[in-house]
């Protein structure tokens, strides 16, 4: 038994982790805060070693690797909270690799996989809709409804629309009788739009993949808000280290040290749920709702609670713009929402095991 | 990633399941039933054969695989307490050969129960202030003091104790390790009623208790360091997740069973919103323990997974005991003490219980010094070593 990540996974790991330590420091993190602009420089960057292709089978170009490579992606972007398309383009990729017949796959995989194209995913129909099930909008010809929270559409070139039944349509840009309306977003690293067809022209599927899409989509926000989560834990404790008060460094007081051991233990054991259940998703299909169901509960509601936490014990200078804090926090809470709340999961996860 | 066992030890099951097909049945003496376990190489895998062990490398995964399948087939698994799962280990490490060979087998064959003596009225969480003195008069030590929350010591014959032989060393490097007869006139044992009502632990008192001056495990002075023998003892490394799993299944159970708003509590909204958290804390663990197995078996243990442990599990059984008192309503007003065939109030036990377990062998808040420093690399807290 080997229930770890590989030599090659930690090495691939390693050199995102380089990228963005490099090219995202936290005055990139923070710029779409400010000024409200969509970061695809820094997507194009990731995009260049790499990520677009993960998931993305090697005849199109692609490494053909599994799910668990891609959230490894997402826990290290989710770590530097870093802005722009990751996820959304990961998923509108996902949905044709899952559910694309020969031709669509032909028409569009190379495209996304070197970023030439980038897709994004239209699934929530508002009031908590997040989830196949709740999808309404007619598989036609044409779509006509409404999507909400759309991440990153203004320029986005694919949407792939959730439909009733699980089936997933893909409207390309331009599409006669779409409308994008930008939303003011809590993450602005990662803007929102409501976006609305009226008999726009698709491109419907073949597969029937909805579940297995959104499935896939818990695991990479589960995976975000562990690197997130870890990095508010990692940040408290350096401040801990380095701030003095009192005469001596903070982090010698009981009370702040018993915090700081409490953020670390509802973090540090949660990697598991996302890396199990990525790794269910390519090998043991039939376990996949479940686990992702878990890992989305409890990591998407740990992030938001440690990254309060992080902020808190920072003090005053924690509380301020551009110390940037808030940007974690911000990133939680899109974390804990999209796709649905903790809540919206832990009834599923009563379901699916059983009770 | 590979979650599969392999085939050596997909074998190893089988072979584990077989032998209990065919020699355990629940009417059975579990000492003999261990001795054939032994025999097969299934119970006491580190201790050597000469001591009455079955002396199998170590191996982690079949430990595991061990624990699943006795469990499952309810079958004893090695004697429990003190005895075996800390003076036996220490004695391996750091015994003398006469010490093992004359206490080892005995323990582990359950003839030999041994309490432990660490704890005083001035000496909890900080252990090493230990006030218990113990000089060598005449070719044996002299005792004289009191050791407390002592568990199970009436029922014992032996006790593994900490004591201060070295009153001019430093505070932690008084301190010897020695091995204590109870039976003798210079001991008295009192009971001490815990929260439950039930009296598992105890007060020991020594006044001019004695026993041979060879009777010490380690030198004088090596008593601390003694204590913390680390032997890589492959049980230890499991984290006891069964535990939290077989907890989780009575609460389940117990959900499925009790009423709320007129409906089977389990149908609850709330409830499953509760339960399915205790499912997800539960995979955590299950998962972080995965996480710490592999780790071993790579040469390269999760350290820091591996100290947040015990604090999580005293977190979990807090947690289900909070759901339990919940769903047992008014039945937490019955006491299950003094009740021949208590039902759901057998819960109170529990909810009482779980306190132990955040109490015992380190407080919670002893495990979050733990973690922080040793975890975190924090400083420690000024003035303490």
């Amino acid at each position: 038994m080997r229930f770890d990540l590989d030599a090659q996974q930690r090495e691939f790991q390693q050199s995102v982790e380089e990228f963005l330590s490099a090219e995202c420091p936290l005055k990139r993190a923070l710029a779409p805060h400010d000024h409200g602009r969509t970061d695809l420089e820094l997507w194009r960057g990731l995009m260049s070693l790499g990520i677009g292709g993960i998931i993305v089978p090697e005849g199109y170009g692609g490494l053909g690797l599994g799910l668990l490579d891609l959230a490894i992606v997402a826990d290290s972007v989710g770590r530097h909270a870093a802005p722009g398309p990751f996820l959304d383009h990961a998923l509108g990729t996902l949905a044709i690799v899952l559910a694309g017949d020969a031709e669509q796959r032909d028409r569009w995989l190379a495209d996304l996989a070197r970023g030439a194209q980038r897709a994004t995913v239209a699934l929530a129909e508002g009031a908590g809709c997040w989830l196949a099930d709740d999808w309404t909008l007619d598989p036609g010809p044409t779509l006509t409804g409404n999507k909400q929270f759309v991440p990153h559409a203004e320029d986005a070139d694919l949407f792939v629309v959730g439909c009733k039944g699980g089936r997933l349509a893909v409207v390309i840009r331009g599409a006669p009788g779409m409308t994008i309306t930008a939303v003011p977003s809590t993450d602005a690293g990662r803007p929102l739009s409501t976006v609305s067809f009226v008999e726009t022209p698709c491109v419907l599927l073949e597969q029937s993949a909805g579940s297995r899409l959104v499935d896939a989509g818990l695991v990479l926000l589960a995976a975000d808000a562990f690197g997130g989560a870890s990095h508010c834990v990692e940040a408290a404790v350096a401040y801990a280290k380095q701030r003095e008060q009192f005469g001596r460094q903070i982090g010698t007081f009981q009370a702040l040290r018993h915090q700081l051991a409490d953020m670390a233990l509802a973090v540090d054991p949660k990697i598991g749920l996302y890396w199990y259940a990525a790794h269910t998703f390519d090998h043991e299909p039939e376990a996949v709702p479940l686990a992702a169901a878990m890992a989305k509960a409890s990591l998407t509601e740990t992030f938001p609670r440690i990254a309060r936490r992080a902020i808190e014990v920072h003090g005053g200078i924690g509380y301020t713009w551009e110390f940037g804090l808030h940007v974690w926090l911000k990133r939680a809470l899109f974390d804990q929402a999209f796709l649905g709340m903790p809540q919206v999961h832990r009834a599923r996860v009563a379901s699916l095991s059983g009770l | 990633m590979d979650l599969h066992y392999g085939p050596e030890h997909d074998a190893f099951r089988a072979q584990v399941q077989t032998f209990l097909r065919e020699h355990w049945r629940s009417d059975m003496d579990a000492a003999a039933f261990r001795q054939q376990a032994v025999g097969a190489g299934f119970l006491y895998r580190g201790i050597p054969r000469q001591y009455g062990g079955s002396q199998q490398p170590s191996d982690i995964l079949k430990a595991r695989i061990l624990v699943e399948e006795f469990e499952r087939a309810r079958a004893p698994m090695e004697v429990k307490g003190p005895g075996v799962q800390m003076l036996v280990p220490t004695l391996l490490e750091r015994g003398a050969e006469w010490q093992k060979q004359r206490f080892i087998r005995p323990t582990i064959e359950g003839k030999f129960s041994w309490a432990q003596g660490y704890s005083e009225p001035g000496a909890g969480s900080d252990l090493a202030s230990l006030r218990t003195r113990a000089e060598l008069r005449d070719g044996r030590w002299l005792i004289n003091g009191q050791k407390v929350w002592t568990s199970y010591a009436l029922n014992c014959q032996y006790m593994f104790a900490l004591v201060r032989t070295e009153p001019a060393a430093s505070k932690h490097a008084g301190i010897s390790y020695l091995l204590i007869d109870l039976d003798q006139p210079g001991i008295v044992i009192r009971p001490m009623k815990q929260i439950t009502g039930i009296s598992d632990f105890n007060e020991v008192f020594f006044t001019d208790a004695v026993t041979p001056a060879d009777w010490i495990v380690g030198r004088r002075g090596e008593g601390w360091d003694v204590s913390k023998s680390l032997l890589k003892h492959e049980r230890n490394m499991l984290g006891g997740i069964d535990r939290a799993e077989a907890l989780y299944k009575s609460m389940v159970g117990l959900a499925k069973r009790v009423q709320r708003n007129g409906r089977p509590a389990i149908e609850d909204p709330w409830v499953r919103d509760q339960i399915a958290a205790l499912k997800c804390e539960l995979e955590t663990q299950r998962l972080s323990s995965n996480i710490q197995i592999s780790r071993e078996l790579a040469g390269d243990p999760a350290t820091r997974l591996q100290i947040m442990n015990k604090l999580a599990q005293s977190n979990f059984a807090a947690t289900v005991s909070e759901l339990s008192n919940a769903l047992i309503g008014d039945d937490a007003l019955l006491s299950p003490v003094g009740n021949n065939r208590p039902g759901n109030e057998r819960w109170v036990n529990q909810y009482m219980n779980s306190l132990a377990a955040a109490i015992a062998g380190g407080t919670s808040n002893i495990q979050r010094n733990i973690i922080a420093e040793r975890g975190l690399g924090l400083p420690r807290e000024g003035g303490i070593e």
